[in-house]
């Protein structure tokens, strides 16, 4: 049974206070908070069993191999991956796009095409265009609606046999729209080329399968979904992470070294140089046990009724305008009011301790194509509340009278 | 003329009037309402501060050894902060200026605005401010 109340109790940073009121936390889609189970999972590494991995033959290390190896295994059976060593442990969504990025460099050539869609977090823009600099390829951009939906027969047309990749978030971080990425795939695949999904606003919210979706990349990050920051997963069908040459030198990633040649492990260590973020890995694992628990279906169903009753309230303010309006979107809502600055706005819910982000969400091209300097944008997750949403409601009135 | 330090506990003052948050940026915003505001011309990208999330124009003109700004903001919090640091440094010596500390804004309540991490960018605002007077001073050297 799904219980706001109790499961707020797992956060304690929840109950702190900003500027002398209690914390309204609204920017999920930057960070998730992290529960005391996950946190616990860390503290309990580190005072146990904290060892560097796959080498050591002694007790400590072994568990702590164990315990990495075993948090592999629940990321692949929660994204539904056929085998463990398709996931590939990073740093993070932005190392995941910069690892699969730099590996096409050797794999491209003049005069192909790797298509983008315009809803795109800077990182995963600017690797593509570092990498069309380095190979002579040409970037196409699916161009977006006003609703802040993809412009899907703009895709169609652009989509053709020198297509080579494709790139699309599953959920855009500025305005939440969720994107019909079974459909891209399928269409690009006709097409003989690779899809990357960015799924780093998605994973707190959605439970994707990698067969069922037959995605070719699937990328995220932990602390998007009460993990914590600094870890997080480069999915990839084995035959292709195969064919891609090894991202970083260095430790972990070979088989044997000598002066004259070296051979690199096989999956995943082929893609896991160095000693790596041991406690963090675990962590992961742990982050989606808690969420599984909670289950995702009963997530997505209380996110949409907050999303919903937000909406209402925040429309009913005057003047203001969200930005975003897909049918199909996350607990995100992107919105400005007249024309006063998102920066003042978010600056005086800050004062009533109410987080959101303002900006352009590192999304430039989606603000150039609204004509707007950014917006302010609050993002809700399972542990918010709608009395929070009435705080916001009446803050953002408050703001305005301020500010007008 | 006063001094800077003299300028600074003037607002310093000011602001101990008030009780709570809600006033103390009510005030900020009506500064920005008197702040001497930037010609059109030079609202540009050789003008404009970058670090801030908000666009902020400053530009700084000698006249009888004394340094003059002007300045503008999309954001309304933001014009409010420039008003102050404007009414802090405008009409003094560049080398006043360059010696000056910044200590009186941690005084007023505005201390969060400090972090070099915040996007409306007040510490680039006085890294520029200050940038001005070495150019100035320079160029009366």
């Amino acid at each position: 049974m799904f219980d706001v109340n109790l499961l707020r109790k797992d956060f304690p940073i929840l109950s702190r206070e900003v500027n002398g009121q209690p914390l309204v936390y609204l920017d999920n889609a930057a960070t998730s908070q992290t529960p005391k189970q996950v946190v616990e999972v860390i503290s309990d590494y580190y005072y146990r069993y904290n060892a560097n991995i796959h080498r050591g033959v002694h007790k400590l290390s072994q568990e702590a191999t164990d315990a990495y190896e075993k948090a592999r295994a629940t990321i692949q059976k929660h994204f539904n991956a056929e085998h463990p060593y398709e996931i590939i442990l990073t740093a993070g969504t932005t190392e995941s796009i910069n690892c699969v990025a730099s590996g096409y460099a050797s794999l491209l050539k003049k005069g192909d095409e790797l298509l983008i869609s315009a809803l795109e977090h800077h990182s995963n823009i600017v690797p593509w265009q570092m990498l069309c600099e380095k190979t002579g390829a040409q970037l196409k951009v699916i161009p977006m609606t006003l609703q802040g939906t993809l412009d899907m027969e703009a895709f169609d047309a652009l989509l053709n046999s020198k297509t080579q990749l494709v790139f699309v978030n599953h959920v855009s971080n500025a305005l939440g729209t969720i994107n019909p990425i079974q459909e891209i795939i399928e269409k690009s695949h006709a097409k003989g080329a690779k899809v990357l999904i960015d799924g780093a606003q998605a994973s707190p919210h959605i439970k994707a399968d990698v067969q069922a979706l037959d995605v070719d990349y699937y990328v995220t990050s932990a602390h998007k979904l009460c993990g914590p920051t600094g870890v997080g997963m480069l999915y990839g069908k084995s035959e292709l992470l195969n064919l891609l040459p090894a991202y970083q030198g260095g430790g972990e990633m070979i088989a044997t070294v000598s002066f004259e040649k070296t051979t690199y492990a096989g999956l995943p260590h082929k893609f896991e140089a160095g000693t790596p973020n041991i406690a963090g890995g675990i962590a992961f694992g742990a982050a989606l046990d808690y969420m599984n628990e909670i289950g995702f279906e009963a997530i997505a169903k209380y996110e949409a009724e907050l999303l919903a009753y937000a909406t209402t309230a925040l429309e009913k303010i005057e003047g203001l305008k969200i930005y975003g309006e897909a049918l199909k979107k996350t607990a995100v809502i992107s919105f400005n009011v007249g024309s006063i600055h998102p920066y003042d706005i978010g600056s005086i819910l800050d004062q009533m301790g109410i987080a959101v982000r303002t900006g352009h969400h590192c999304a430039q091209p989606i603000m150039d194509f609204y004509k707007i300097p950014g917006t302010v944008r609050a993002s809700f997750s399972f542990y918010n509340t709608f009395e929070e949403i009435d705080l916001l409601e009446k803050g953002i009135r408050r703001a305005v009278a301020m500010l007008q | 003329m006063k001094t800077i330090e003299a300028i600074q506990e003037e607002i310093v003052e000011e602001f101990s009037l008030f009780e709570d948050w809600m006033q103390r940026y009510e005030h900020m915003i009506d500064l920005g309402k008197s702040l001497p505001l930037i010609k059109e011309e030079f609202k540009t990208d050789n003008y404009i501060i970058k670090g801030c999330q908000s666009k902020v124009w400053v530009h700084a003109a000698l006249e009888d050894n004394k340094l003059n700004f002007t300045a503008d903001s999309d954001a309304i919090i933001t014009k409010g902060i420039i008003a102050i640091l404007i009414r802090v440094f405008s009409a003094q010596h560049p080398k006043d200026i360059l010696s000056a500390n910044t200590d009186f804004i941690d005084q007023i309540g505005l201390k969060e605005h400090l972090s070099p991490t915040r996007a409306n960018g007040l510490v680039s605002m006085i890294k520029q401010i200050k940038m001005y007077a070495v150019a100035f001073q320079t160029q009366l050297n």
